[in-house]
């Protein structure tokens, strides 16, 4: 049953165009790579980076196993507190990953709803949701971002800040991502509603939240993929810019972000590891993303004719 | 030697699962002041095999063999030539005049580059010559709307520059490919007639692609038609719409609703193709008992009185500006009587949609009445009684590309509506209903497990009519439901619904701007233009005996396939 | 034409005004300002005297006048934390964010729509090909790891350009410039080319996105077909229709440059409005936060006002509303 439900996926038009790009079969492979190392970091990472225990200041600005007065225990090398870079790397991942998927989840459903009850409705109701969308979408998200932290920061004070940054970061940037769901949404809810088969629906008396769930949602969900896939590396570039900021998670809890921000201290004395593999590793993460977000877009895209 | 000729022509398109031909050993030819019209269905090739002509079919098709030769000179796969004769030698024209003109730069400035790109005129001279091609093509004030924007000249209009535009550098040879299918009638007429005068006051050789028989008839000297890629039939129009030989054309033919008189039933090609029949459904005694038939009476089914709609651009400030408001109908009056077909005809623009939104709840009138049996419909606070009677009115819809929803499994589409009236009515009898409904509209119990894009334009038709049928309505509204499909089709879904309305004692609203369509299908009908009713009365009497001059305007304008033979 | 300026007038000083409000709110209620003024150890009768004094016991509404006649005077009170006037602090710093800006504006844009406009008309290719991967690459690096990144091999390893800094720079009037000294301009370079790259490919995509889709319209076809040159096709005609959605970016894009310059001034340590805002967030500095907030949308809307007036000259459909003539 299942293998029937795989092989038909495979055999669409999409799955076929999964197949031929190899790009997209590599970018996959990374991602799902990446994120499963983070699921199961205790079991990936060597080390814990964060029992007191298994860290030790004389191992401390360890460079690369492969450098001179490297050590095979720290294949990446240390930091300056002693931690493994390799572990600290892939428990930030979790953090940054994290952080990613959960915002991206706030914005997409507070985005596609609102999208698709504006667009459905209309009306003044539609018109104020617009306007909303419109001024919050001049304001650049890492602004959008630095502001609900700001605010955050104002309520809250600074060690409770910290214990909290996870669920701020989350609000911060779901807040910032949600308007472009819900432009993309309501875009395509104004073409599926005029469509017949709604006017059909509405003849027979099916009520206008049936209607929106059941009838014009499924229909309008490739668009909101493809934003959710770039909107989740967005959303990770953005945490770690927040985090490189300082605005971020603590060093108590890095995210790759603060790791990039105390590696760059030692980047002129010549410990460029500390900076460079979390800096990596990032990258790594999120163009693959981009690379898979990019190929769906140009599969799910019905204007660009078939080559 | 004549002057154009195509000879074995051979076009594929690869796609991942298969290779089409999209045109087979297609050979033909034309002479200089003659008008050959390609005609043929969906799929039949003719417009591929027009775009082969100056090279410009969409990836991933080519030509693969073949000759195309003008003047003596091989076009052929031979693309550096090719592009020295577009527009210089040959011309040509698009369907759809809204999108065929470039929306940021004037007319002057298209037509000069145009002529400049074939030409060593000046500026001046271009410009000159752009005007009186202006005046050629029959657009009043050529100097002053020179300077204008494609969007502020109308769709008749624009196709008129279109035809300009294609004139403009003497090309011998023009291809028209579907030059009427987005223009009201009367429009169509004009434009046909610009593309016969100018036939003969250029020279010119002029091949129409078009699926419209009335036009083949009215314009054309030769006909090719085409099926599936091949020619099944050439010849003078006269002799091929009057006596066709192969079987294929006798049974395109036989589609085209009558202008002059009224048939029972169109005739069809069966299945296999090789003989006609008569395909009438007969429902079994069971259906018809389920279903509870009225009896056709003269009662008032519905009445439509004094109404007016009126159309606001939305905004938060609603403008007292009157620009933006939108009378799409004064002052409608009409009624259909129990079991009748009624008709509504009109052009674009006439309203007749809007009347059927108001009918189905759509939208609400502005202001009149419309009572359906004595409960009156357009008072909103009616609303709980309103929506007990959403289901004894039901509606088709025109494109039957976005009726269906494209997540729904077909039994689930029409199972939607039995299951919202009937909120108690357990499986079974779902099913039961479900496989009478598909029965009825003429296909398979397999379908139900499908879904919509697996189905063809005239199946889907098909699938909405069961949809509709499902909460036995008794008025049926029909929106122009045949105006997007093939000839062949239309004329299997019109015997459908002529068969329902005989049997199961169906109302219907029928709309359409297809007057013999109308013709075919409605006892009485209503003629509108521009939101208010011109004249009502039996279908017969309004085309044998008219009395509004837009009625009689109309008729004379209307393509008649009958006038050649 | 009046009619269509009003509007976007009215929608840009509304947009303004909610700004305006979310920025009062900032100052209002969150935190105490006269707590973040005083510190812990002023008396209860001190605070009431200054809250008095600061206006703060009147009416909301007074309040919100009060503070919106005072930004559209440029008066946003004390810094809590540096204890200067924030409108002489915007003043310091608003020519650097602005000179990085332009700069970087000007590079995304004219590389960006170049290589948008190759890569639309030339779909296959290697060229092609290669430019949209290393264009997806840019958008995947965070602008900070770009810089850290330049910072590393053109001021440690090679050495040529500075790492921090404006360089020397020259006052013309309240204005500083570092166009007019060398050093300015070689301060310039790693900044405005980091700034620019984010923007740059996502500029690219967009561009190439639009010609791709413009290409194909029935217009492109018809003026094929009339046998007119590609070349003109692709650099006229297709161009002038791909430009238009191209301004509206070129808005937005100024908007994101600015907000983004924060990250590169934090990396360059570039004197600017973004480091200043960075360092109040930090602190809770509230009064520079609603001041940055409200002179940031401020060019924001006016940019959007802008991009409207010139969208109106250039297309025909928006200055000529006329209802096509009937025949």
């Amino acid at each position: 049953m299942i293998s029937k439900l795989i092989y038909n996926i495979f055999d669409t038009d999409i799955g076929y165009s999964f197949r031929k790009s190899k790009i997209a079969i590599l970018a996959t492979i990374v991602f799902l790579i990446i994120v499963l190392a983070s699921l199961f970091a205790s079991i990936v990472a060597p080390y814990n980076p964060f029992d007191p225990a298994s860290i030790s200041l004389m191992d401390a600005f360890t460079p690369p196993a492969w450098s001179d007065g490297g050590n095979s225990n720290f294949i990446l090398g240390t930091d300056q507190q002693g931690r493994d870079m390799f572990s600290t790397m892939i428990y930030g991942s979790r953090i940054s990953l994290t952080v990613g998927f959960a915002s991206i989840i706030f914005a997409l459903i507070l985005g596609v709803s609102l999208g698709v009850t504006s667009g459905y409705l209309g009306g003044r109701y539609e018109i104020i949701v617009m306007r909303f969308t419109d001024v919050q979408l001049t304001i650049p998200s890492i602004l959008m971002a630095l502001l609900v932290d700001g605010i955050a920061r104002g309520f809250i004070s600074k060690s409770l800040h910290n214990d909290m940054a996870i669920y701020v970061l989350i609000l911060a940037i779901g807040i910032s991502e949600w308007p472009q769901f819900a432009r993309v949404t309501r875009a395509a809810t104004l073409v599926e509603k005029n469509k017949e088969y709604i006017l059909a629906s509405k003849i027979i008396g099916l009520s206008n939240i049936v209607i929106m769930f059941k009838h014009i949602l499924p229909n309008i969900l490739r668009p909101v993929l493809v934003i959710s896939t770039i909107g989740l590396s967005q959303a990770i570039i953005t945490e770690s810019t927040l985090s490189f900021l300082g605005v971020g998670f603590p060093p108590t809890n890095p995210s790759l972000g603060t790791l990039i921000r105390f590696g760059n201290n030692f980047l002129f004395s010549g410990e460029w590891w500390i900076t460079f593999f979390p800096a990596i590793f990032l990258v790594v993460l999120a163009f693959s993303i981009n690379l898979l977000g990019d190929w769906m877009r140009d599969a799910l895209n019905p204007k660009l004719k078939a080559r | 030697m004549s002057f154009f000729e195509i000879k074995n022509l051979d076009i594929e398109y690869q796609t991942r699962k298969e290779t089409i031909e999209a045109s087979k050993k297609v050979s033909f030819s034309l002479e200089r002041g003659e008008i050959i019209g390609i005609v043929g269905e969906s799929g039949s090739g003719k417009s591929t095999v027009a775009n082969a002509i100056i090279n410009l079919i969409d990836k991933p098709g080519k030509i693969t063999n073949g000759s195309i030769r003008l003047d003596e000179i091989e076009l052929c796969k031979n693309e550096k030539i090719i592009q020295n004769i577009r527009g210089k030698k040959i011309g040509f024209i698009f369907q759809d005049p809204q999108t065929s003109l470039n929306p940021l730069f004037t007319i002057k400035e298209q037509l000069v580059e145009t002529i400049q790109t074939h030409s060593n005129l000046n500026y001046n001279e271009a410009e000159k010559k752009s005007i009186n091609l202006l005046k050629e093509v029959g657009i009043e004030n050529p100097k002053k709307r020179i300077n204008d924007y494609p969007h502020q000249f109308s769709g008749g209009m624009r196709q008129r520059v279109v035809i300009a535009l294609a004139i403009s550098c003497e090309p011998d040879l023009i291809i028209a490919d579907e030059p009427t299918t987005a223009l009201d009638v009367s429009i169509q007429f004009k434009i046909l007639n610009l593309l016969k005068k100018l036939t003969i006051e250029r020279n010119l050789g002029v091949i129409i692609i078009t699926h419209d028989m009335g036009v083949i008839a009215e314009t054309t000297d030769r006909v090719i038609v085409m099926r599936f890629g091949n020619i099944v039939e050439q010849g003078k129009t006269s002799k091929i719409l009057s006596k066709p030989e192969t079987i294929e054309c006798k049974s395109l033919v036989m589609s085209v609703p009558p202008t002059n008189k009224k048939i029972k039933r169109f005739k069809l090609l069966s299945p296999d193709g090789k003989q006609i029949q008569d395909s009438s459904i007969k429902l079994t005694n069971n259906i018809i008992k389920n279903w509870g038939t009225r009896e056709r009476s003269n009662k008032k089914l519905l009445d439509f009185i004094n109404v007016t709609k009126v159309f606001d651009e939305g905004s938060i400030i609603s403008s007292k500006n009157s620009e933006s408001k939108v009378k799409a109908l004064d002052n409608v009056s009409f009624n259909i009587y129990e079991g009748e077909s009624f008709g509504l005809v009109g052009e674009s623009g006439s309203g007749k949609s809007t009347i059927a939104k108001i009918i189905s709840s759509l939208i609400s009138p502005t202001s009149g009445e419309i009572f359906f049996e004595d409960i009156s419909l357009h008072d909103p606070k009616n609303k709980i009684i309103k929506n007990k009677f959403r289901g004894q009115i039901q509606m088709i819809f025109q494109d039957p590309y976005s009726s269906l929803n494209p997540r729904f499994k077909v039994k689930n589409i029409i199972a939607e509506p039995i299951k919202f009236f009937q909120k108690n009515i357990d499986n079974e009898q779902v099913n039961k209903n479900i496989y009478d409904l598909i029965d009825i509209v003429g296909m398979s119990r397999q379908s139900l497990e499908r879904y919509p894009h697996e189905f063809s334009g005239g199946q889907r038709q098909r699938i909405s009519i069961a949809r509709a049928l499902a909460t036995r309505p008794r008025l049926l509204i029909c929106d122009e439901p045949t105006s997007a499909l093939d000839v062949s089709i239309q004329a299997q879904v019109l015997n459908l619904l002529k068969d329902l309305q005989e049997q199961l004692n169906l109302t219907i609203l029928f709309i359409s701007h297809d007057l013999p369509v109308i013709r075919q299908m409605c006892d009485r009908t209503s003629v509108l233009k521009n939101g208010m009713v011109c004249e009502t009365n039996d279908t017969e009497s309004i085309f044998i005996n008219p009395k509004h001059s837009y009625t009689k305007e109309l008729l004379k304008l209307m393509p008649k396939i009958e006038s050649i033979i | 034409m009046t009619n269509y300026f009003l509007k976007r007038l009215l929608q840009s000083v509304l947009v303004m005004l909610i700004v305006a409000f979310v920025s009062f709110s900032l100052f209002n209620f969150v935190g105490d300002p006269v707590h973040n003024m005083v510190g812990q150890e002023a008396s209860a009768e001190k605070r009431e005297e200054i809250r008095e004094k600061l206006g703060l016991n009147d009416p909301i509404y007074t309040q919100f006048f009060r503070f919106v006649s005072n930004a559209s005077k440029g008066e946003f009170g004390l810094s809590y934390q540096l204890r200067r006037p924030v409108s002489d602090l915007i003043t310091e710093r608003l020519p650097a964010t602005l000179e990085l800006v332009f700069v970087s504006a000007l590079i995304a844009i004219f590389v960006g729509v170049f290589f948008g406009v190759y890569t639309g008309i030339n779909r296959e290719g290697f060229t092609s090909n290669f430019i949209l991967i290393i264009s997806l690459f840019g958008v995947s690096l965070p602008t900070f790891v770009i810089g850290i990144l330049f910072i590393y091999l053109f001021s440690v390893i090679l050495g040529i350009l500075p790492s921090f800094g404006r360089g020397e720079v020259m006052h013309i009037g309240f204005w500083s410039t570092g166009f007019l000294t060398f050093s300015g301009l070689k301060a310039l370079i790693l900044p405005s080319v980091t700034l620019s790259l984010f923007q740059m490919t996502y500029i690219i995509r967009l561009v190439r996105a639009e010609m791709m889709e413009i290409l194909q319209t029935d217009y492109i076809k018809f003026a094929r077909a009339r046998g007119i040159n590609q070349n003109i096709i692709n650099y006229s005609h297709a161009l002038k229709n791909g430009l238009i959605p191209v301004i509206t970016i070129t808005g937005i894009n100024v908007g994101t440059l600015i907000a983004f310059s924060i990250i590169t001034e934090t990396v360059f340590q570039w004197p600017g409005m973004g480091l200043l805002f960075i360092n109040a967030v930090q602190f809770v500095d509230i009064p520079i936060m609603s001041a940055y907030l409200i002179m940031v949308a401020f060019i924001f809307v006016m940019i959007n006002f802008i991009v409207d007036i010139a969208y109106y000259f250039i297309d025909p459909r928006i200055r000529f509303k006329e209802e096509a003539m009937v025949e």
